[in-house]
């Protein structure tokens, strides 16, 4: 918890949320200061949070409560080997303007990371140096892990489309 | 006329070489003999050096993510097996692990021993895999044949365990399938044996090999601060000298109790993953010694006391609806196709009937177990844990194994997501093979361990 | 029956026999079934009792296609551009359920089994299938070469 309240103290309004459900720090943060607070967790020697474990997206277009909220959830895990502790940040956006500033700079994992999630979700990343599909095929139309889209609607290269 | 040496002649420095604007670009994969896996490199070479690499995934993209949300909380287990399919039993107990947490229920202790003990047979064979896998592309088919033989050993353990090689579905959310059958300390000894016999043999092949050490030696290396960027976590990272397991750093079930080291290397190169996966895999097998002495006998077994009757008439009697008692008797119906000889699995799980799937010979041999299955797996009934997120990461084969799992309250997840162990040292590939020659793509992508089911899910 | 059929009916019998023994797979491993492809090659199991020890990878010199794991769409091009490649004769055996149908994995990236693709001669069906059962539809393999007209 000691993480969160020095999180909240630094950046104040920032932080629009922090919860510690299952002993996992979470704090959801504003899509204008995303870049400096991981930044400021990568370098402060405090924090330190030197790997990107995972950078992900969850649609909560049908999660009960959020049908009409920010569509799109962008999760961050980040892992510090030094001090061995986790976080996790989230930053939410909407349909209309899915986009989030790329971490390329800090991480250079974060580059085939949220190629992922563009590919996936169809969440954009300003400043990313190569945004292209990295599991689909780039035929594909749609982004697949959107909760509106089949899961059968299939589009092959060859072959019948059933 | 001055001798142009090998170097110079591959680098295009010396005599008549020319340099600069001739670079050709091949393709390598997806479907490539080298290549345990599918996944496309586009290498720009000069000359034999490669001085630029583009890689490309997803060929084996099989809608893990999307699929488990079909279904409920249990039935993501089958999918989990195809992650890595390697060491399918460490997937299943890290989804499980997920789902638990999410729950926020705690598996006995019995469960908690085997879970470790699967894991680390899991783990030596995902290495055995890899490293033979890896030295039959330099050549050495010797080492392949008798890897996969120690493989064989210990697969003969999974399958008296989990009743199949391969695909396990072992792990369940709350517990496991069934309980460990008789016998099996000494089998798991007397093939650890065989096992250490074979690693034995491995390690004078290849280990000081002249061959095996110009290719392996120096070739793919990457640096400390480089393997930390690209989020490189197992074998890979503990080759540049990070002593980081998520065993030791934040131990899950019980292997803070069990002694075991984690070995490092400095180098980071191929040779150094192959010296931190064999003495890896001495390790796993040291936790199982210790695991096998120390493991207590579960609370469990108290609800299966009682007399053995013939499979036959307790069906019988369940269709007649005698079916008091039943439930506490243990039958002698074998999942492993060896008919009545053999004792049932009794179960292992936590006692809260609500989370824990009954095991199979209860679910087709009585009311109550058909019932008990019934209302975990319809729709609309089944586990429900409370709206909220979880991640837990657990130590693969590759490194860190994590799941993120979120629930919205319902009886099944809105969204599971796997973080890959292998998906960032692919990432990195690039960085590892440019400079080097042509012919280093192959031991570089074979100490990788590239995994395609958890690679592109 | 004349003469001449005769002789070319024995000759046929030969042939199919001669092929039968001299299989030259080419293994197009994708997914897990590569494991259980592996453990069935190995020492162990030993399909080098059938003649199949050898595999060739490349699609030119081999006879036999092997497609080992799920194919999905952005495989399928591929797939179908290295059977294209074999020479004739040439038969395809689908090795695990996924190859067969697309087994458990019916979604929008994954191939509903092979055959909407290339033609298939044997299908093995399981998840992945133990090698025993490989060893089975390598037998059944064998019997459709030897069995069937051949062109030579």
């Amino acid at each position: 918890m000691a993480i969160l309240a020095e999180l909240q103290r630094r950046f104040g309004d920032a932080i629009v949320e922090i919860h510690d459900h299952r002993a996992d720090h979470t704090a959801v943060v504003a899509r204008d200061a995303l870049l400096a607070v991981l930044a400021h967790c990568r370098d402060d020697v405090a924090l330190a949070f030197d790997v990107l474990m995972d950078l992900t997206a969850v649609d909560y277009l049908k999660f009960p409560g959020r049908e009409d909220g920010p569509r799109f959830d962008v999760v961050y895990h980040l892992y510090s080997i030094t001090h061995n502790h986790r976080l996790r940040l989230k930053v939410r956006v909407d349909e209309d303007d899915a986009s989030v500033p790329s971490v390329v700079a800090l991480w250079p994992i974060a580059n085939w990371l949220e190629r992922e999630v563009w590919d996936m979700f169809g969440v954009r990343f300003e400043g990313h140096p190569d945004l292209r599909r990295l599991l689909m095929y780039e035929e594909f139309v749609g982004h697949p892990l959107r909760k509106d889209y089949p899961i059968s609607r299939r589009q092959p290269l060859i072959g019948p489309a059933s | 006329m001055a001798r142009t040496t090998r170097r110079e002649f591959m680098l295009g420095e010396g005599s008549g070489t020319g340099s600069g604007p001739q670079n050709v670009h091949v393709g390598v994969g997806p479907a490539h003999p080298a290549m345990h896996g599918i996944i496309r490199i586009e290498a720009e070479l000069d000359g034999e050096v490669i001085v630029g690499a583009e890689v490309e995934i997803g060929y084996l993209h099989r809608a893990f993510e999307k699929d488990c949300e079909q279904g409920g909380w249990n039935n993501a287990i089958p999918f989990t097996d195809r992650l890595n399919y390697v060491s399918p039993l460490i997937n299943n107990f890290g989804y499980a692990s997920a789902v638990e947490k999410l729950l926020g229920v705690d598996v006995t202790e019995r469960c908690k021993y085997i879970r470790v003990i699967m894991s680390e047979i899991s783990r030596i064979c995902d290495h055995l895999t890899c490293v033979g896998a890896s030295a039959m592309e330099l050549g050495a088919f010797t080492v392949f044949l008798y890897m996969i033989k120690a493989r064989e050993f210990l697969w003969e353990l999974v399958e008296d365990v989990t009743g199949a090689r391969l695909t396990i579905s072992y792990g369940r959310v709350g517990g496991v399938k069934a309980d460990l059958p008789d016998g099996f300390a000494e089998k798991t000894l007397k093939a650890l044996k065989q096992t250490r016999e074979v690693l034995d043999e491995v390690h004078r092949l290849l280990t000081g090999n002249r061959i095996f050490m110009d290719r392996m030696v120096g070739v793919g290396a990457l640096s400390r601060e480089e393997t930390i960027g690209y989020a490189i976590t197992g074998p890979l990272l503990r080759a540049v000298g990070v002593p980081y397991d998520v065993r030791r750093a934040q131990p899950y079930y019980v292997y803070d109790r069990l002694e075991f080291e984690i070995p490092t290397q400095k180098d980071g190169d191929n040779y150094a993953r192959y010296l931190v996966r064999m003495a890896e895999m001495e390790q796993s097998m040291r936790i199982v010694e210790q695991a096998l002495a120390t493991i207590p006998s579960g609370p469990i077994n108290v609800d299966f006391e009682g007399r053995a009757i013939d499979p036959a008439a307790y069906v019988d009697q369940g269709k007649q609806g005698k079916t008091e008692g039943l439930l506490l008797v243990p039958i002698t119906l074998s999942p492993n196709l060896e008919g009545q000889q053999r004792a049932a699995h009794r179960r292992v799980n936590v006692a809260d009937k609500r989370v824990v799937l009954p095991p199979k010979e209860t679910a087709y041999g009585s009311i109550e177990g058909l019932m008990n299955h019934f209302m975990l797996i319809m729709e609309g009934y089944g586990i429900r844990p409370p709206a909220g997120e979880a991640y837990v990461a657990v130590e693969g084969a590759n490194g860190e194994l994590g799941f993120y799992v979120v629930s919205d309250g319902s009886d099944r997840p809105y969204r599971v997501r796997c973080r890959p162990p292998c998906l960032p040292p692919v990432a990195a590939l690039h960085r590892m093979i440019t400079g080097e020659m042509v012919a280093d793509l192959i031991p570089t992508f074979g100490s990788v361990n590239m995994i395609g089911g958890e690679l592109d899910r | 029956m004349g003469v001449g059929s005769f002789f070319t009916g024995k000759l046929d019998e030969a042939i199919g026999w001669a092929r039968k023994y001299s299989i030259f797979q080419y293994p197009f491993v994708t997914a897990c079934c590569g494991m259980e492809y592996m453990a069935t090659a190995c020492s162990h199991y030993d399909i080098d009792r059938f003649g199949a020890g050898l595999p060739r990878f490349s699609p030119r010199q081999a006879d036999v296609l092997f497609v080992v794991g799920t194919i999905s769409h952005k495989m399928a091009p591929v797939l179908k551009r290295v059977y294209d490649q074999m020479t004739e004769p040439k038969w395809v055996v689908a090795f695990g359920v996924c190859t067969c149908t697309g087994g458990f994995y019916d979604n929008y990236a994954t191939v509903m089994g092979i055959d909407t693709i290339i033609p298939v001669d044997i299908y093995i069906p399981g998840c992945p299938p133990r090698p025993e059962s490989v060893i089975d539809g390598l037998m059944k393999l064998q019997d459709k070469i030897a069995a069937q007209a051949q062109r030579y």
